[in-house]
């Protein structure tokens, strides 16, 4: 008896996880107009999707301020996590805290703080506001993941390799980043999934010049739920459980 | 005159703060030699290693090597490697790519290299192992490879931090002496630092003993433990037993010393003279002494002891004495003719004078 409570619970748990996902996927394949009835299988959303032109260019905008944002993050973040753990500098420790703070911070004081920001400086809403905000937010994930990596680093392997003859620049590239390597692509894919989805702090620092992905969804549910946003729904499901396959297949390999 | 020795240090000093880690330090090791620092944790042995590889500058003092002034080259360029007490193997290459690390940089073509990593992988006794990681060896064989790694490009000298520290005991012996035939096989000039007296007695033609940046006394292995020059390195190489007394005597170079008790004993001073009445130590080694019921040569001091306990280990067993409240060991003869030794019963201790140190306690 216990055991098939328990059952059924684990059944009504899963069930409320993933239905929402399992209906989005399947009526994306709905040929009905209306998104509550079945009108038997077809592709012609998608085939709408791609014909939407500004659809296309939000897609490959986000896709590119996605790709740019990990990569900007992923490279000062490293630096920032080797700074951080090599050297004793005056402020390390404020340092340290402050990444935790933009962590924790609700988002929507991040993106009023930095729309103030930009308003002030002058930038104009766009493509650069967009990144500067993306990079500030994926920084410290990228920062943690490669300070993790970097505490079971042995600090005599810098010294083993300039003992045998190594300049350090040559140290770095042949030993330091193969080490770290996995971390620097654990933060990368966290980066760019995080900038991918984010709503919040792009609603306040995106211009009309630059349309990304979440915003043109967000809109489009506003007027009615079309079904258009079911298909870019299940496009988004399959690239991101791609990109987690990709990152478990990354750790794995380089626990050897 | 520094031509013949493949490293010699002038006076090297280095302080950190207010903390002086190498306190004018000079030495001298003549080339192909196995040479040992010797020294408690903390003693700046560590130190000392690393103002020779080139992570570290002295702040006065000198180092050549060959002749060569060695202060301002950096690591990479000095003609000395070094094993790391953890070995640093690096953990994203294979063993193979580690050994032609040096190689590599010293741009030896890929055919060359293949070559020589495979002919000292066979020296080492690792043949055919290039192409596992690192992680999948036992710990004596990634001594090798790191050993391996630095032999490979031939080092005028090879610096070594305590590379047996992580090895268990047995492994630990058995490394000791094959350390010794791979420095006698390659001929290359090996400095190694150990707080492990056993370590640096087995391997060693020549021991620094260290404390507190200072070299105690440089020597061979078997002068150390025959002629202490200092009270420290007689308590620190090898087991010895300390009865502290004062000086009532000297004849000849052998010292009549008072025990707190009255008993008066003798051994050979050592080092100056002291005042009369001045405050001494006695080292002698649990060895020397001979259980007294033996036949006795009259010249042997003896002093009365009480039994508190034995201790069987095979040829190394003893016995725990007190006299007073100095506690002594005595090595007790495995070949039956130790006598049955029973807690609290009186064991008279005897020792030949030559055997015995005597130190004047003046300075610590």
């Amino acid at each position: 008896m216990t055991r098939w409570l328990s059952r059924a619970y684990l059944a009504s748990v899963y069930l409320l996880l993933y239905l929402p996902i399992v209906v989005l996927v399947v009526f994306s394949f709905n040929d009905s107009r209306t998104g509550y009835a079945w009108g038997g299988l077809s592709l012609r959303w998608y085939q709408s999707l791609f014909n939407n032109h500004a659809m296309v260019q939000a897609m490959w905008n986000s896709l590119w301020l996605a790709l740019s944002a990990a990569t900007v993050s992923t490279l000062i973040g490293a630096l920032t996590a080797l700074a951080l753990h090599r050297y004793r500098f005056r402020g390390k420790k404020v340092l340290n805290g402050m990444l935790f703070v933009v962590m924790m911070s609700p988002e929507i004081v991040l993106a009023i703080s930095l729309l103030a920001l930009f308003l002030l400086v002058g930038i104009q809403l766009g493509y650069v506001s967009l990144l500067l905000a993306h990079v500030t937010f994926c920084l410290p994930f990228v920062v943690i993941t490669v300070m993790a990596r970097l505490s079971g680093f042995d600090e005599r392997l810098p010294e083993a390799a300039r003992d045998l003859g190594a300049s350090d620049f040559t140290m770095t590239r042949t030993v330091l980043i193969p080490v770290i390597m996995p971390a620097l692509m654990a933060g990368w894919l966290l980066g760019f999934t995080l900038s991918l989805d984010d709503v919040v702090v792009s609603t306040f620092v995106s211009g009309p010049s630059y349309e990304i992905l979440p915003l043109r969804i967000y809109s489009m549910v506003r007027v009615g739920l079309k079904p258009e946003v079911n298909a870019v729904g299940t496009l988004l499901l399959v690239f991101s459980l791609v990109m987690l396959m990709l990152s478990q297949w990354i750790l794995t390999r380089s626990k050897r | 005159m520094t031509q013949e020795s493949d490293l010699s240090c002038q006076g090297l000093v280095r302080r950190f703060g207010a903390h002086t880690a190498v306190d004018h330090v000079s030495l001298d090791v003549p080339a192909g030699a196995f040479f040992s620092i010797l020294g408690p944790s903390g003693c700046g042995k560590t130190t000392l290693l690393r103002l020779l590889a080139g992570f570290d500058r002295p702040d006065e003092g000198e180092i050549r090597i060959r002749g060569q002034r060695m202060n301002e080259v950096p690591p990479n360029r000095r003609p000395v490697n070094m094993v790391f007490q953890h070995l640093a193997l690096f953990p994203t290459m294979t063993v193979g790519d580690n050994i032609a690390y040096g190689l590599k940089r010293q741009k030896v073509p890929a055919a060359e290299r293949r070559r020589r990593v495979a002919e000292v992988l066979e020296q080492v006794g690792l043949p055919g192992l290039a192409d596992r990681n690192p992680q999948e060896l036992s710990g004596g064989q990634r001594q090798r490879v790191a050993l391996a790694r630095c032999l490979v490009l031939r080092p005028t000298l090879l610096l070594l931090d305590e590379p047996l520290g992580a090895l268990d005991l047995k492994l630990r012996e058995q490394m000791k002496v094959e350390l010794k035939h791979l420095q006698k096989a390659f001929g290359t000039t090996f400095v190694y630092i150990t707080h492990d007296q056993s370590e640096a007695m087995v391997m060693s033609d020549q021991v620094a003993v260290m404390r507190a940046g200072r070299f105690e006394q440089v020597a061979s292995p078997e002068q150390l433990y025959r002629e202490p020059a200092t009270p420290f390195v007689a308590g620190f190489v090898g087991d010895n037993n300390r009865l502290s007394g004062e000086l009532v005597g000297l004849d000849a170079g052998l010292a009549d010393v008072r025990l707190p008790d009255g008993t008066r004993v003798r051994g050979r001073l050592a080092g100056e003279a002291p005042a009369k009445g001045a405050p001494v130590a006695l080292f002698v080694r649990p060895e020397a002494l001979v259980l007294a019921g033996e036949a006795l040569r009259p010249d042997y001091a003896t002093v009365r002891t009480e039994v508190r306990t034995t201790l069987f280990d095979g040829a190394n067993s003893r016995v725990e004495v007190r006299h007073g409240d100095q506690t002594l060991y005595a090595r007790l003869p495995q070949d039956g003719s130790a006598p049955r030794l029973t807690e609290g019963s009186t064991l008279y201790l005897a020792w030949d004078p030559a055997l015995a140190r005597v130190f004047a306690l003046g300075e610590p």
